[in-house]
């Protein structure tokens, strides 16, 4: 089971770069550049300012415990 | 450490009822919002249209993990007790001053800024006042009977739903359209007064917890909860597994179960707002002693079983069940009685301002009995002889059959059922992740990280998705190639399937199961306190 947990380690840390990736290039930035309003606009905002460093600076923080065997038996 | 039962009884009331009311709290906003957008945010003007946004975003993204890092940190410093009782009346006099803002008619500009700061102050409070309650109660019950105490907490935010739905619902009912529409929607708020100064009177009584009351004779009390509960390794990563492992799934089912499901009944089925609002109090009402029934489980066999099935089960049944409800109330499924359509059309004229209001009212009947009603309304003003058209609208409603209305009844039925496997048993769990002297801090950060802006982004992430399908099935519908999407409507749905699969491999590999009472949710299961 620890072998897994530091094998899955590598998954969260490229789970962060694809979140990252898509986060900002398909979901946060077009909707901050192409806003068609105020939601669009706050909405960008929060995913590129909030959402996207809790999930990509969290992962990348998970993954790397994980890998390092922090959550070991 | 356990207290007598009749005592816990005690507790469980006074915690549990100005928990519910700060959901309540919370919730009229969002259910009024439409009519507090037309008395305090004006379309018409681009920077009240903005604070109108940011009043229904950042209170419930933004605001509530501050609010939990600001009063986590107090309550593990001056105790839960104190700290509790300040959030409760934060909410409450927030929530009575919105009702009593002047419009933006009155007032002008300071309308929408005051209530843009109430909202926040009602963000903040709530950030607050979750963690506290259920480390609060958790601290007072037996150790294997924490899950049973516990989630009568969690009822709390589904009643505290349910609650104001009934609120809302009854003062409609009491006077009439016109009455609600000029100052009826107050009155939810201003109910709000009476509960809080109840709740404060019984809160006031109640003793400071007796885990917390010992930490503080022995002196070891934290002295900088927020350092180490998120400056120190150790705990850290509990944090992130608390977060990743479970609160993130557990938010974003909680939110499509009670927040998407509504959304999509009302906006994607168009049914008609009084019966969606009808049907969804039945199905929260009958779903919610399921709370207390995963929590006492929880007790038996382990937390983390009853809150991962809840997510695995979730993940599978989504897309049948939304696209049950959508087919349930499709016109398409259905045949029209063509001779029973009406059609009638009325005419508003504003004489002072000159603008006339066209409304067409069309209803169509079906052999089912479902109704559809669509009500056009075209604004025009004459001018230099001439009739110009300034706005047109178009809304559909359509009223279900009670064959119909029980089969979406059961459909959120089931998906409240998966709100209560995941949530019942958080409280518990939070609690026994984490040690005495930093729990608050500790429990309260992932647990609004993971309901306030994994599940609050929800409703809008799910609603770009199914938009963004849409629009690719117009683009190839022009082109005359074949659509992208068999069901947009249902696109939506892969956001709280993908994150939900995340936390459900995360908590299945790394949190540890075994049915340890104190620090037992931890991977390494070190007995912390206690």
């Amino acid at each position: 089971m620890n072998k897994l947990k530091r094998i899955l380690g590598i998954v969260w840390l490229l789970l962060a770069v694809a979140c990252a990736y898509f986060g900002i290039a398909d979901f946060g930035w077009p909707k901050v550049a192409h806003a068609k309003g105020n939601d669009d606009l706050v909405f960008g905002i929060i995913i590129l300012f909030v959402l996207m460093p809790i999930i990509v600076g969290g992962l990348l923080k998970f993954g790397w415990y994980a890998l390092q065997g922090e959550y070991d038996e | 450490m356990a207290t007598e039962t009749k005592g816990l009884w005690k507790i469980i009331g006074a915690s549990s009822v100005g928990t519910l009311i700060e959901w309540y709290d919370f919730y009229i906003f969002g259910s009024l919002a439409t009519i507090i957008s037309t008395k305090f945010f004006p379309a018409e003007n681009p920077t009240a249209a903005f604070l109108a946004t940011l009043a229904t975003f950042a209170a419930g993204f933004v605001v509530r993990p501050f609010g939990a890092l600001f009063f986590g940190r107090l309550g593990d410093l001056i105790g839960r007790k104190y700290t509790f009782m300040v959030t409760l009346l934060l909410m409450g006099g927030a929530t009575f001053l919105i009702g009593c803002i002047p419009s933006y008619e009155s007032i002008g500009f300071m309308a929408p800024v005051l209530v843009l700061l109430l909202r926040l102050l009602q963000g903040l409070a709530l950030g607050g006042e979750y963690g506290g309650a259920a480390t609060y109660v958790a601290e007072h019950a037996p150790a294997h009977r924490r899950g049973y105490w516990t989630s009568w907490i969690q009822t709390t935010a589904t009643v505290g739903l349910f609650i104001s739905l009934l609120v809302i619902m009854g003062t409609r009912l009491a006077i009439s359209k016109e009455a609600f529409n000029a100052w009826g929607w107050r009155v939810p708020f201003w109910v709000s007064i009476i509960m809080v100064a109840v709740s404060y009177v019984i809160r006031k009584n109640m003793d400071e917890s007796p885990l917390f009351a010992k930490v503080k004779a022995e002196g070891n009390i934290s002295k900088n909860p927020l350092k180490e509960s998120f400056g120190n390794k150790q705990n850290f990563k509990y944090v992130l597994l608390a977060l990743f492992g479970a609160t993130m799934g557990q938010g974003v089912v909680w939110y499509t179960g009670q927040f998407y499901a509504m959304s999509f009944i009302e906006k994607i089925c168009l049914v008609d707002k009084m019966q969606s609002d009808k049907l969804m109090a039945i199905a929260l009402l009958l779903g919610t002693p399921c709370f207390l029934v995963f929590g006492a489980l929880s007790d038996k066999i382990g937390r983390k079983k009853i809150m991962l099935a809840g997510m695995l089960l979730a993940m599978f049944a989504y897309r049948p069940i939304y696209e049950k409800m959508y087919q349930t109330v499709s016109i398409k499924n259905k045949t029209e009685v063509v001779a029973k359509h009406t059609e009638t059309l009325s005419l508003l004229l504003n004489a002072k301002s000159g603008l006339q209001d066209s409304v067409f009212t069309n209803s169509f009947y079906y052999t089912d009995k479902t109704i559809k009603t669509e009500i056009k309304t075209i604004q025009t003003i004459k001018q230099q002889g001439k009739l110009h058209v300034l706005k047109e609208e178009t809304k559909t409603a359509i009223t279900i059959n009670t064959s119909d209305t029980w089969t979406l009844i059961w459909m959120v039925f089931l998906q409240v059922i998966f709100v209560t496997m995941v949530y019942g048993p958080i409280a518990a769990f939070l609690v026994e992740m984490f040690p005495t002297n930093i729990r608050y801090t500790s429990m309260s950060l992932p647990y609004h990280i993971g309901n306030g802006v994994f599940g609050g982004l929800l409703p809008a992430v799910a609603t770009y998705l199914a938009s963004k399908a849409n629009d690719a099935n117009v683009l190839a519908e022009k082109a005359g190639a074949n659509m992208p999407f068999d069901n947009p409507y249902l696109e939506g749905l892969w956001y709280p399937i993908i994150v939900s699969g995340v936390c459900f491999v995360i908590g299945m590999v790394y949190i540890n199961g075994k049915k340890k009472r104190d620090g037992a949710s931890r991977a390494s299961a070190t007995v912390r306190d206690e």
